[in-house]
C-alpha cells in the first residue's frame, strides 16, 4: 500500500487531558482513564466503541495490556511500541494504518504519568556508560548542545530565549503548569545542571494525562468535533545511548520530516503553527534545523530574533510546552492536542489566527527516536 | 535448525573487561568493512558482518564533546562526563580527569587510563600534556 494513500485518511475526533501539575495519589493509569474518558465524551463516543488501542509508558513492560485491563477494552489492534516520549507521535502512522485498513474503526492514542507525585522505578541502565555516571537524560543533551555550541556558536543566551518563548506562550495558556514572568536574565542565572544546560533550560516535571482518538475521515461529517485530518506521519531512530548518536548536531528528524513533508504534500513554508518536543532548550534549535524551518546551525539566531515567540513568524510551542506547560516524563502526546486546539480554533488568548496546518514532533530517548505528523483542516485537504 | 546460541566464544563484554583488567584497552575490529567497534558486539552495527577480531587500541584519543555534572561538594563535587573519538575511528561515553572538569573542551588530545571502578575496570581519559610550549 503507498503511504501517500495515508494523506488525510484519518481524523482527530476527540481530545482529553487530566492531572495536568499535580494529582497526588492518583496512579498514571488512573490519570490516563481519566484523560481517556474525557477524550471519548469529546468525541461523542464511548469505550465499548474503541478497538484500538495505541500507547506506552515507563512503568509497565507491557503498556497495552496493562491499559487495556484498567480500562476494561479488549482491543482487536493494540500497539505498543515504547521508543521514548515520541512513542505517541509515532503511535498516529500505526492508528492510520490501522484505521485506513479497516483494522480496527476507533484508536485510542494515551498516556498517563505520576512521575511529580508519584514513585517511579527507575528506567534501563545502558551498560557501557552508566559507570561514568552522567546524570541522564539531562548529561546527554547537555553534550548535544555543548557540541552545537562549538560547531555553530550557538549561544547559551540563544538557548534561553526558547525557554523565555515558551514561558510567554504558557502565560496565554490558562491549563500550563509555570505562568510567572521569566527573563533571558533569569535563565542564564539559573542553577547550572550539566554544562551549558543550567535549570532552566530543563523541561518541567509534573504529572499529567492526555489522549487522542482518531477516526476515518469519511466519519468526519458526523463528528461532533470540527475534523482535524493527520496529512502525513513518519519516524526515524539512530540510537538509544548519546555516545553512538552518528553526529550530536543532527536529529533523525531530518529522516523523519522530510517524509512527513513529501506525504502530506507541503513544505516547512506552509506550516502554520509548530509544536516541538521540547524536553530541553536545545531540542528545539536541533528540530527546527532538522524539520527544515531553518539551516542547520541557524535556529539559534532565528529564535535571538524572536520568531517562535508569541507575534513572531514561525510560532512553535503556543501552549507552552515541555518546558512552561506539562511534561509528565513523555510529552509526545501533548504536541498532538495542541495542534488540534490549534487547528479548531478553540486555543483561546493563545490562538494562531486562521492556522490550517500544524506540525508536530515528538522526541525520544537521548534524542533517539524521532517522529513528524502534519495536521491540516479541510481546508487544505 | 542451526541453533545460533551453540559452542559460543568467550562473551565480547567479558573478553573487553578481562583485557581491563590486565591494564590494555583492547575493542573489537570488523574483517569485512575494517570499522572499529565500540561496545563490543556480536556482529558488527555497520556492515552486520560477524568477523570480529579484537585488537589493542592505541587509547589516544580526541574530546568530540563535553559537560560538567554539577554536584554538591559534600556528595563529591562537580565532574566531568565526556564523549572520546579513539584514534581509530569509534566513539565512547567516559570522563577526562586529572584537568578541572570545567576545563575540559571539544577537541582536546586525550589519553586512554584504566582504572579500577566499583564492579567493573574503567576507561576514563587524562588530557596528553602539551611539550615545550
Amino acid at each position: 500500500m503507498s503511504r501517500e494513500t495515508l494523506r488525510g485518511a484519518v481524523s482527530c475526533a476527540g481530545i482529553g487531558v487530566a492531572g495536568i501539575g499535580a494529582a497526588p495519589g492518583y496512579s498514571h493509569l488512573d490519570l490516563l482513564g481519566l484523560a481517556v474518558h474525557a477524550a471519548l465524551e469529546d468525541a461523542g463516543l464511548s469505550l465499548r466503541d474503541v478497538d484500538g488501542l495505541f500507547t506506552a509508558n515507563m512503568a509497565n513492560i507491557l503498556p497495552t495490556l496493562a491499559t487495556g485491563e484498567y480500562l476494561g477494552i479488549r482491543p482487536v489492534v493494540a500497539v505498543g511500541t515504547n521508543t521514548g516520549g515520541n512513542s505517541f507521535v509515532d503511535h498516529l502512522q500505526w492508528a492510520a494504518q490501522a484505521l485506513h485498513a479497516r483494522l480496527c474503526d476507533v484508536a485510542l492514542i494515551c498516556y498517563g504519568s505520576n512521575q511529580r507525585t508519584g514513585k517511579s522505578a527507575p528506567p534501563d541502565a545502558p551498560p557501557y556508560e552508566t559507570p561514568y555516571q552522567p546524570r541522564d537524560p539531562i548529561s546527554s543533551y547537555a553534550l548535544a548542545a555543548a557540541r552545537h555550541m562549538h560547531v555553530y556558536g550557538t549561544t547559551r543566551r540563544q538557548l534561553a530565549c526558547v525557554a523565555v518563548a515558551a514561558r510567554q506562550w504558557a502565560q496565554r495558556n490558562p491549563l500550563a503548569f509555570a505562568r510567572d514572568p521569566l527573563s533571558v536574565e533569569d535563565v542564564l542565572a539559573s542553577r547550572m545542571i550539566c554544562d551549558p544546560i543550567s535549570l532552566l533550560d530543563c523541561c518541567l516535571v509534573t504529572d499529567g494525562a492526555g489522549a487522542v482518538v482518531l477516526v476515518r475521515a469519511e466519519r468526519a461529517s458526523h463528528q461532533r468535533q470540527t475534523p482535524v485530518y493527520l496529512l502525513g506521519c513518519a519516524s526515524a531512530q539512530t540510537h538509544r545511548q548519546i555516545s553512538q548518536m552518528p553526529d550530536l548536531t543532527v536529529t533523525a528528524a531530518a529522516q523523519s520530516g522530510p517524509r512527513a513533508f513529501a506525504q502530506a504534500g507541503l513544505t516547512p513554508a506552509d506550516i502554520d503553527v509548530v509544536q516541538l518536543y521540547d524536553a530541553f532548550t536545545i531540542n528545539v534549535l536541533l528540530f527546527l534545523e532538522d524539520l527544515g524551518f531553518c539551516k542547520k546551525g541557524e535556529a539559534g539566531a532565528l529564535v535571538e530574533g524572536g520568531a517562535i515567540a508569541p507575534g513572531g513568524a514561525l510560532p512553535v510551542n503556543t501552549n507552552g510546552g515541555g518546558l512552561s506547560c506539562v511534561h509528565p516524563g513523555m510529552y509526545g502526546i501533548f504536541t498532538i492536542i495542541e495542534a488540534v486546539e490549534q487547528l479548531r480554533g478553540t486555543a483561546g488568548e493563545r490562538q494562531v489566527l486562521g492556522a490550517q496546518t500544524a506540525l508536530v514532533h515528538g522526541n525520544g530517548g537521548m534524542l533517539s527516536a524521532q517522529s513528524t505528523a502534519i495536521f491540516g483542516t479541510a481546508a487544505v485537504l | 535448525m542451526r541453533d545460533a546460541g551453540a559452542a559460543l566464544p568467550e562473551a565480547p563484554g567479558v573478553v573487553f573487561q578481562r583485557y581491563l583488567k590486565g591494564g590494555e584497552l583492547w575493542l573489537q575490529q570488523c574483517d569485512g568493512c575494517a570499522r572499529q567497534i565500540f561496545y563490543p558486539r556480536t556482529l558488527c552495527p555497520y556492515c552486520g558482518g560477524n568477523r570480529l577480531q579484537w585488537r589493542r587500541a592505541s587509547g589516544a584519543g580526541t574530546v568530540y564533546s563535553t559537560t560538567v555534572v554539577r554536584q554538591r561538594p559534600e556528595r563529591g563535587g562537580d565532574y566531568n562526563v565526556a564523549i572520546i573519538e579513539l584514534a581509530e575511528g569509534a566513539r565512547l561515553l567516559s570522563r577526562v580527569e586529572g584537568i578541572a572538569a570545567e576545563s575540559v573542551r571539544i577537541d582536546m588530545k586525550v589519553q586512554v587510563v584504566i582504572r579500577a571502578g566499583t564492579d567493573a575496570q574503567l576507561v576514563v581519559f587524562e588530557p596528553i600534556q602539551s611539550v615545550g610550549v
